[in-house]
């Protein structure tokens, strides 16, 4: 019982968003980096968790370069929502 | 659809902020580097397409034209890519705009002229006056060919923009016609169809043929100049 009671203080600022509980999430999101290294560290992490997983490997398919592909279109597609919405099919428009 | 046909073209702007950077950006994501010799396969396949344009491209030029690979192949593949890119839905295409394909133009063309005129002045001064003129065509010779000089930067930069758009504006009017003709009459609308997939494959093919003939001619000049 000692070795969960040690094992179970770990720093909030240290935590992976997985591990963080819910009613711990509002003070675990203010204490992030949030200066402009911080936020450009935070892209590049997430940018090299990407590559690395799914095109820096032996085999990598079409599925990498893929996903990336679609989560452009969709993000273009977001972004002109405002005039598409005027296309839709429709008696009167 | 007047008002719509011409909206992708606009510049992408998003609360006042300049989403355009972002979207002239994104190729770069696509192409990452590495300085191992072995590489994963998306790096080998790039690695491999750049060996073979810039050995097809560079072999024409001297050892002093030859400087400037890492910018002819640099520009080959921002034009390839972002003309690619932007045949994917919904997406902008950075080369539509003129300002933009005149800003890689003009530089680019100057460059090479001006290192004609300062390192080999005599030569330079000599492609104004062809081989061989009769002497009373001569004044007007010199002004045609000067006129044909100065109208390369321009040319290079609305060959460019115009191909692109055009292509992009008939897809959008043959798709809106087959989308219109599909209630109408269903053959038409799938002989459209058909016309809208040859059209997408010929718009791969230009959008590839435009990167290849932007730095063909950019180095093109750059031969005549070194």
């Amino acid at each position: 019982s000692q070795d969960s009671k040690m094992a179970s203080v770990v720093p909030l600022k240290e935590k992976k968003l997985l591990e963080v509980k819910l009613g711990e999430l509002p003070s675990w999101i203010l204490m992030r980096d949030f200066t402009p290294s911080g936020i450009a560290g935070a892209f590049q992490r997430g940018y090299y968790r990407y590559y690395n997983k799914y095109v820096n490997v032996k085999k990598g398919s079409i599925a990498g370069l893929s996903m990336v592909l679609a989560a452009y279109v969709f993000l273009n597609y977001c972004r002109s929502y405002k005039e598409l919405k005027h296309e839709r099919l429709r008696k009167y428009h | 659809m007047n008002e719509n046909l011409f909206a992708s073209f606009i510049t992408p702007m998003m609360f006042g902020l300049p989403l355009v950077t972002l979207i002239v950006l994104f190729p770069s994501l696509l192409f990452p580097t590495s300085n191992r010799l072995v590489n994963n396969r998306l790096i080998s396949l790039q690695q491999w397409m750049l060996q073979l344009v810039s050995k097809q491209m560079m072999s024409i030029l001297t050892p002093k034209g030859q400087t400037w690979a890492l910018m002819l192949m640099s520009l080959i593949l921002f034009i390839g890519s972002t003309n690619l890119l932007g045949l994917l839905p919904h997406s902008f295409t950075p080369t539509t705009q003129l300002s933009m394909n005149l800003g890689m133009a003009i530089p680019l063309w100057a460059g090479a002229v001006i290192t004609g005129f300062r390192n080999k002045t005599k030569a330079s001064l000599a492609h104004f006056l062809p081989q061989g003129t009769p002497t009373p065509l001569i004044p007007m010779l010199v002004i045609i060919e000067t006129i044909s000089l100065f109208i390369q930067p321009v040319a290079l930069a609305v060959r460019l923009t115009a191909n692109i758009t055009a292509g992009h504006l008939l897809i959008h009017l043959i798709g809106g016609a087959t989308l219109a003709l599909m209630s109408i009459n269903t053959t038409t609308a799938l002989i459209t169809f058909i016309i809208l997939i040859l059209l997408t494959v010929l718009e791969f093919a230009v959008a590839m043929i435009q990167a290849y003939v932007f730095t063909l001619l950019v180095s093109l000049y750059l031969h005549d100049n070194t």
